[in-house]
């Protein structure tokens, strides 16, 4: 080889062909990346895996049964990012039909069910409990309400270098706030740091209820009904909303991996390059600037502008390095709570099972075994010592009933989401896993006498599995507890929050970021705007 | 629960049993028979929890045995770190301002370290003993932030003040009682080398460095030598003068050579409780550390970003005050009228015949600034303040340049 060829070779392999490179094909990477293409930009996709989606994958359980692998209902798909990427024209399509409900289980009380949007209607319980809740409804939504602009904009900046639009912004919150009256807005005050329990008990009395809301805001997260700020998880998911309806969700056809597929789509036809089996080992930093990555088999590919998807301490401590990092940042950084407290259960089952007094309808919906807030509080409390839930609490859907080609003729899939799984378990996932899934079964078998007969394939992914499998430290499904000391400028730490980072042309997207995880696109979105608003500066 | 369960029971069990020297009120020195021995005055004071002597027995003459004899220092509250592996050099280059692939092993620097807003943590010496091998030597506690700077570092951090005992050994005498002390090859130590020496079956590493712009060494020994040392060097300097000194005469000598001390001339990173106290290296007078070309290190973004902008505040000079008061935290003034700064170590020099002063000014005084300043000194006589306003002039440091500092081959006096 002559030396000007070596001389081209080495200009090619630098030629930034891409403008900009996005570390992880899971769904907040792909709606970067497909904003970013629909801006001008060349846009790369590097997925580690053998196929898109993330923790939002539709995968194969046993023979003819497929299965959503960790998120399985979608209720917060944010609308800008349907509106942006056009994802109805890419196939996503919701229908106010394919809207479920929320039915808790108590083997004592028989169902109690949440219909319309989360509860507009309440089957089960007494006139004067579906009163209170009406009311408790429309105050939890009303102040949820206030804090769900903050969910498509970056959090507020603390370095006083806001735009006007990002200061007006603010200014309408504070505006917001006054709109709800004296009375409201101090209450609005007085209850966001509570914990979730003593709201409820404030207002309810039906245990089932109860349950299944101090279920849903500790969802995720390692935190018990009664700790406190647990009421922040609530006020997270009422923020969301699916097909113009705040709260409502739905069990996705064909599987979470459909939805992937859809933003997929948009980012392919808007010209984003997608590439699966390229697992990143570093981020090239020349002089504090990200100029490319490098791939596991040695392959660099060079950007102006690296984007990461990928967890925040993959991204500084193992693809960046704290070489290039301050000692300070690092630290924040290597203290990120990211242990996670729930586990996904898989089972393949001869046929539908039967829930003693849900319908057809409800099956379809999201069954809870939350049966009250004690029930939640004492299944949480054995992860503070590192040990699983002996009577774990479940939110379980059957896919299958919404897409039948998901598990063979007659048979069912079920998915369930399991609390408690604390990451670092105190025997090892190794011997607790069979454990584990005995007390699941105990759980399921209480509500739905004989299920266990008719397992014929039973997965159960340990938040150590998903950490192996979904590339996502500490199995955590907000790539870090979404608590509010991580929450806004704090997430993922101080000096990475808003998703630019220390290191100049490289950009956070992903769940660790405001605002945080679960099947939103919201982090891919404000990154977005984010590079195309400070690439506009420079 | 058993001991080694409890002892896992949290992932900073190691820290914490490294870093129990804050359990005893008022440490002892290795040397400290010695220097009780001495102690005439019962003058103490405390020096990072140390008893350490502000003066043994009369700090004028004391100040005297630095300039013209030998003086013999204990400097072993002194922290030190171990820093050991094959990433240690890139370790210490992430971590300090300076260059550490431009330091080679047998030689010492000094160097300062800054936290992720580039403000400085503290400032020290760091002597490379071998390739992969140094010893980081200065005022503050820094463990927690060192090991925390390890991580993704093949290196280990090893906290070794009390293991290891100092002793700086200055004065025109100095290499003479080195010298007749046995200690062969000390004479080939230029200024900044630094080699190891036997001692009762141990090594001694002797450095040709010191905080009195004197000739003079430094010397770190095992703990359990310290005792046979210190007596081989008295022994060893009888004729020439050896004498122990505490930390005034120390301290006089210091401002002389212009050198700063952490926490007395600026406030380190972690101890400033007020915002803006915290200082950058170009802030001190240590700007000339600064090496943006040698890669990322700790405080290099913010570093270059306040070079960029110009926010650098404040600047380190050192002053010429007309008069023989010695005007020690004393407003300095622009035209009489203008509070611009603060004296933090000031004196009469015996060997400059001047009466001079470190201080921190507001640039861009003392900057671009410099004539009609002045400073204003409150002097108590019987119970009244003399005030007086005397003109104040910047120059350089040090303020006094010893040739025999730096002679090769050392003097023989």
């Amino acid at each position: 080889m002559t030396s000007s060829d070596a001389q081209q070779q080495v200009a090619s392999r630098w030629t930034a062909r891409h403008d900009v490179i996005v570390i992880g094909g899971g769904h907040n990477g792909l709606v970067c990346a497909a904003l970013l293409a629909k801006s001008g930009r060349k846009v790369l996709v590097l997925e580690a895996a053998s196929e898109f989606g993330g923790g939002a994958r539709t995968e194969e359980l046993a023979p003819g049964f497929r299965v959503s692998s960790v998120a399985h209902l979608l209720n917060r798909l944010h609308p800008d990012v349907v509106k942006e990427l056009d994802l109805e024209k890419h196939g996503l399509k919701f229908a106010p039909a394919d809207a479920v409900p929320s039915v808790s289980l108590s083997a004592k009380d028989g169902p109690l069910t949440l219909t319309g949007a989360y509860g507009e209607g309440l089957v089960g319980a007494s006139s004067a409990e579906a009163a209170a809740w009406k009311d408790l409804r429309a105050q939890l939504f009303r102040y949820a309400g206030i804090l769900k602009p903050f969910l498509s904009r970056r959090p507020p900046d603390l370095r006083g270098k806001m735009s006007i639009t990002e200061t007006l912004a603010l200014g309408q919150t504070v505006l917001a706030l006054k709109k709800l009256g004296k009375e409201d807005m101090r209450d609005f005050l007085r209850v966001i740091l509570m914990n979730v329990a003593d709201l409820l008990d404030e207002q309810l009395t039906d245990n089932r209820l109860k349950g299944l809301l101090a279920f849903d805001a500790v969802l995720g997260s390692h935190l018990g009904p009664r700790s406190p700020t647990s009421l922040l998880g609530l006020y997270y998911r009422f923020a969301g909303e699916i097909g113009g309806a705040p709260g409502s969700q739905l069990v996705p056809k064909g599987g979470m991996g459909s939805v992937v597929a859809a933003i997929a789509d948009a980012a392919s036809k808007a010209g984003v390059v997608l590439r699966t089996d390229a697992p990143i080992i570093k981020i090239l930093v020349e002089n504090g600037r990200a100029t490319g990555v490098v791939l596991e088999n040695g392959e660099e590919i060079a950007a102006t502008t690296v984007v990461s998807a990928a967890d925040p301490s993959t991204t500084f401590l193992d693809l960046v390095g704290p070489r290039e990092l301050d000692t300070g940042f690092v630290r924040k950084i290597s203290n990120i709570r990211n242990h996670g407290d729930a586990a996904k259960l898989h089972l393949a089952l001869d046929r539908l099972p039967e829930f003693a007094g849900v319908d057809a309808v409800g099956l379809k919906g999201r069954l809870v075994i939350a049966p009250s807030t004690d029930h939640v509080e004492r299944a949480f409390n054995p992860s503070k010592y590192g040990e699983f839930s002996a009577e774990p609490v479940l939110e379980i859907t059957l896919p299958s009933l919404a897409d039948p080609s998901l598990a063979p003729d007659g048979a069912c899939v079920l998915s369930a989401v399991v609390q408690y799984a604390p990451y670092r378990l105190r025997e090892g996932w190794e011997s607790g896993k069979p454990k584990f899934l005995k007390a699941i079964m105990g759980a399921l078998e209480k509500h739905s006498p004989g299920i266990g007969k008719t397992v014929r394939h039973a997965e159960l992914l340990t938040p150590a599995d998903i950490e192996a499998r979904y590339r996502m430290p500490g199995g955590h499904w907000h790539h870090g507890e979404l608590q509010a000391d991580q929450m806004l400028m704090s997430r993922p730490a101080f000096g990475a929050e808003g998703y630019s980072t220390p290191i100049d042309g490289l950009y956070l997207c992903g769940a660790g970021s405001h605002p945080g995880g679960g099947v939103s696109g919201a982090p891919g979105l404000n990154a977005a705007r984010r590079i195309i608003a400070m690439e506009r500066q420079s | 629960m058993t001991k080694t369960a409890k002892k896992t029971s949290s992932p900073y069990a190691g820290r914490i049993a490294a870093r129990g020297h804050f359990r005893t009120l008022r440490l002892d020195t290795p040397f400290q028979p010695r220097i009780d021995a001495l102690m005439k005055q019962n003058d103490w004071y405390s020096w990072a929890g140390y008893r350490a002597p502000a003066s043994l027995w009369d700090e004028e003459l004391e100040y005297f045995a630095i300039r013209s004899q030998a003086a013999l220092f204990d400097i072993s509250p002194m922290v030190k770190y171990l820093i050991q592996g094959s990433d240690a050099e890139a370790f210490l280059n992430r971590v300090t301002l300076r260059d550490v692939s431009k330091l080679r092993p047998g030689r010492v620097h000094y160097t300062a370290w800054c936290d992720d807003e580039g403000h400085v943590l503290d400032d020290g010496t760091l002597f490379r003993l071998t390739d992969d091998a140094f010893r980081l030597c200065c005022q503050e506690r820094h463990l927690p932030w060192l090991l925390d700077s390890a991580i993704g570092y093949d290196v280990s951090v090893v906290e070794e003040t009390e293991e290891i005992a100092g002793l700086a050994l200055q004065g025109p005498t100095s290499f003479a009682v080195l010298r007749d002390a046995g200690f062969e090859g000390v004479e080939h130590l230029k200024i900044f080398d630094l080699a190891g020496f036997d001692h009762q079956g141990g090594t001694v590493t002797i450095s040709r460095t010191g905080f009195t712009g004197d000739l003079g060494y430094e010397l770190f020994v095992p703990a359990n030598l310290a005792l046979s040392l210190w007596d081989r060097l008295m022994e060893a300097g009888q004729m020439r003068g050896i004498r122990a000194i505490g930390y005034t005469a120390l301290n006089r000598a210091r401002l002389e050579a212009g050198l700063i001390v952490a926490n007395a001339d600026f406030t380190t990173a972690e101890h400033a409780l007020r915002a803006n106290r915290a200082r950058m290296p170009d802030e001190i007078g240590l700007g000339f550390m600064v090496d943006l070309k040698k890669g990322h290190f700790n405080g290099s973004r913010a570093i270059e970003a306040a070079r960029k902008t110009r926010k650098l505040g404040h600047i380190l000079v050192g002053l010429e005050i007309e008069g023989n008061i010695p005007a020690e935290h004393a407003i300095v003034y622009h035209n009489k009228k203008k509070e611009v700064g603060l004296v933090s170590a000031a004196g009469w020099s015996p060997l400059a015949k001047r009466n001079i002063a470190i201080a921190s000014l507001s640039r861009p005084y003392g900057d671009t600034v410099n004539d009609d300043l002045w400073v204003e000194i409150y002097a108590l006589r019987e119970l009244k303040y003399e005030k007086m306003m005397k003109r104040a002039k910047v120059v350089e440091r040090p303020f006094v340049k010893l040739p025999r500092r730096m002679a090769n081959p050392p003097a023989d006096f």
